[in-house]
């Protein structure tokens, strides 16, 4: 099942608000354990009226929405799918506490409607006047995979033509704490771009939202394609891993041959990157090997990022020197590979191609 | 691809029984699950009822055949006991030689053990036991269904509020129909916390007296528990095996109100298309529906908006309907996969449900639902409504063959 990517947008730890000129200067974050996201101005985008009572992620959820579906040209779009690990955490947490601290008496309820995880997408429906397909999927690493197949399945059994598709996430002071004290993350404070120079256990915490517009036919507003995607759950050993990886790449492209560029996962956990080392040693041969949780941290849709990423490099033809992983030489990049996994549990493959 | 998707296999668990047997027994009787809150304290104890499953999580763990070691929270369980049966009843034992998915749905995850933790948590960062929140997300429970199950080929959950499981059911069909997989066990659980509790009081929507669906004295919802799933196969799985069918999944469709994100249009206009769509998908008229399963919160909101839509689309000639939430509760994330096996066994045995709690026609509609059990209704086609929040309205269409 494949598509045409008619606009991207996101709003993460790096200039993505920018567009995919973001690459040519990337933000450092130093001493940190965690990357948050650099908001816009949200009246720029949304009526204040409509994002007075707004959470965050709400917020940014919709932004990103609007902006990728005005560079798409995209009024009324057939689907709005999107894919969140968490949902939106902060107002689940705001009304537990107010829940304990008023003992169930006088409750705001808005935190409460606003916890639901399809918040989102029905926000983004909401501004829209979207009577079309609406819907959520909310399963940890593999959250944005489900919302894109889904996507891509509507495209391809013809009850679509273009869908709206979208990965977020948001990290609040208590997911943090929480997950900071299940050894999510490291324990000392690192420069973000540096990440994969430190051998300790744990990664760096992040978050993010990015929005892709697909279409089934290919118009002028095309910038990338995608080729292919699938899944695979908690493999036995690297072994069946690499030969996933492989057979996906088979399929999709006819081999490594076409890949100008992967695009791989790693987290600076130097277990959760093992992998990727392995099919760096035994299965990328001669291609040229890039990161990017440095950019946005670790969090369930950060896969939603790469593929920004991957679309940005399609775009501007341009392979920051921070996210490289080797100094092979790089010509015209037309195939990436993008491949990662969360917690070595949930396990995503894409190709990406120029159109 | 399959142009054909059926239902071989059913699973269910609520207030009203711990099977599909123990269910049907109550449908006939008119007994309703809605009872106090016992599962946990609450200032609302004496003054909001609710349709609990009537069972600590220990029994429930015996149900679902796991040790209630305290690493499952009562969300996994419900859906495990409900996932079993269904696989059972389809008579799937291993899963090889098919490629078989499982897709879960559920809204608010593992919270019920989120609130444990939280309590002392919100005391010292430091407290609360780590165990008690790892389950809190909406993934947890569906996964620990597939590794008790050893369901592998495609997992995944969705959360749409209360439409949640209509969209696992439309999900796996079309992931069926599209020969992505050959089969799939499809549904949605959600257990009663007391989050959800203070989250419907805080919109003042819940019913002190019981939910009266489609009553002009309706007064708001009333929560309940549970968990359904459907065992859904292609037409080469189902000859394969010359398996039993128990139903067809005629038609799906989803569509969103677009109109506010907790209150439903004045004009129904997402659910008319929902149910439209769903016909559409189904080949059929309007005309050839003999029966509906009504969303039928009870809120003075949702039925009148449902209402206004079932007459829209089918104008003078409204066919049976009935809410069968005045049985089970508002089980939320569950309760279109519930109703889809409420669906599925009034297809195999040509029942019509009772609408209980009923007294008085709504004033706006003019039409009223079934009162009593109907046991030779002829029908063919059933059309079940989920709604939920954010305007997410899910229409299933379940026939005979």
């Amino acid at each position: 099942m494949e598509a045409f990517i008619d606009g991207i947008s996101a709003i993460s730890p790096q200039k993505t608000l920018a567009g995919p000129v973001f690459l040519q200067e990337l933000q450092e974050y130093n001493g940190v354990h965690a990357l948050k996201c650099m908001e816009p101005l949200y009246t720029d985008f949304l009526d204040p009226m409509a994002s007075r009572r707004m959470s965050r992620i709400v917020k940014m959820g919709v932004c990103a929405a609007m902006k990728c579906l005005k560079e798409a040209s995209l009024e009324n779009p057939d689907a709005i799918i999107t894919g969140t690990g968490l949902g939106c955490i902060e107002d689940t947490e705001k009304f537990l506490t107010s829940l304990y601290a008023n003992e169930e008496r006088l409750l705001n309820p808005t935190p409460f409607i606003q916890s639901t995880h399809n918040t989102v997408a029905a926000a983004i429906a909401l501004m829209i006047k979207c009577n079309n397909y609406n819907n959520t999927y909310v399963h940890r690493g593999f959250s944005f995979e489900s919302a894109l197949l889904d996507g891509l399945m509507l495209l391809h059994e013809g009850s679509a033509d273009r869908v709206l598709v979208g990965g977020l996430d948001e990290l609040t002071n208590h997911s943090f704490t929480i997950t900071n004290r299940l050894g999510f993350w490291k324990k000392q404070p690192i420069d973000s771009l540096r990440l994969l120079e430190y051998k300790s256990k744990g990664s760096l915490a992040g978050e993010g939202v990015a929005f892709f517009a697909l279409s089934r036919e290919k118009s002028e507003k095309a910038i990338a394609m995608i080729r292919s995607v699938e899944t695979f759950f908690n493999p036995g050993s690297p072994a069946e891993t690499e030969r996933r990886l492989s057979g996906f790449v088979e399929k999709a492209s006819g081999g490594m041959g076409i890949i100008d560029l992967v695009v791989l996962g790693m987290n600076g956990d130097p277990e959760m990157d093992e992998i990727y080392h392995h099919l760096v040693n035994n299965l990328f041969g001669p291609v040229p090997c890039a990161y990017f949780k440095h950019l946005c941290g670790e969090y369930d849709t950060a896969s939603s990022f790469a593929l920004y990423l991957a679309a940005a490099i399609l775009k501007e033809q341009r392979v920051p020197e921070a996210i490289r992983l080797d100094n092979r030489s790089i010509g015209q990049i037309k195939n990436i590979l993008v491949y990662n996994h969360v917690r070595n549990r949930y396990h995503s493959m894409f190709v990406i191609s120029a159109c | 691809m399959s142009d054909r998707v059926f239902v071989t296999g059913i699973g269910v668990i609520s207030a009203i029984g711990f099977d599909f047997e123990e269910t049907a027994s109550a449908l006939q009787k008119s007994k309703s699950g809605i009872g106090r809150i016992s599962l946990f304290d609450t200032v609302y104890k004496e003054e909001i009822p609710v349709a609990e499953v009537k069972a600590s999580n220990k029994e429930l763990a015996e149900r679902a055949q796991v040790r209630q070691d305290g690493l499952f929270s009562r969300t996994s369980l419900l859906g495990l006991i409900a996932a079993r049966q269904a696989l059972s009843q389809a008579q799937i034992r291993d899963f090889t030689g098919s490629r078989t998915g499982l897709i879960s749905a559920t809204t608010t995850g593992g919270m019920d053990r989120s609130e444990i933790f939280f309590k002392e948590y919100l005391k010292n960062n430091r407290r609360g036991r780590l165990r008690d929140i790892v389950t809190h997300d909406c993934g947890n429970s569906t996964e620990i269904i597939a590794n008790q199950t050893g369901i592998k080929d495609y997992i995944s959950t969705i959360s749409t509020a209360c439409s949640s499981s209509a969209n696992a059911i439309l999900l796996g069909a079309r992931l069926v129909k599209n020969g992505v997989l050959d089969r799939v066990l499809a549904g949605g659980v959600d257990a009663l916390t007391l989050f959800t509790i203070n989250g419907f009081n805080s919109l003042m929507i819940l019913d002190r007296n019981g939910c009266k669906p489609f009553d002009e004295e309706r007064n708001g919802l009333t929560l309940g528990e549970g968990a359904g799933f459907l065992m859904i196969e292609s037409e080469g799985s189902v000859k394969k095996q010359g398996k039993t069918i128990l139903g067809e999944i005629k038609g799906y469709g989803n569509a969103c109100d677009a109109f506010h994100q907790t209150a439903s249009s004045p004009e129904g206009n997402g659910a008319y298309l929902s149910m439209g769509k769903a016909l559409a998908t189904a080949g059929l008229k309007p005309a050839m529906i003999d029966y509906i399963n009504a969303h039928g919160t009870g809120t003075k909101n949702n039925d009148l908006s449902e209402g206004i839509a079932i007459k829209r689309l089918f104008q003078d000639s409204v066919p049976a309907f009935s809410s069968t939430k005045a049985y089970t509760g508002h089980t939320l994330g569950a309760a279109g996969a519930i109703e889809a096996v409420f669906c599925v066994m009034a297809i195999q045995h040509q029942w019509i449900y009772p609408n209980l709690n009923f007294r008085q026609t709504m004033k706006e509609l003019g039409f009223s639902p079934v009162t009593t059990f109907q046991y030779h209704a002829p029908v063919r086609n059933i059309m079940s409504n989920s709604f939920g929040f954010g305007g997410n309205n899910t229409s299933l269409i379940f026939s005979g063959c």
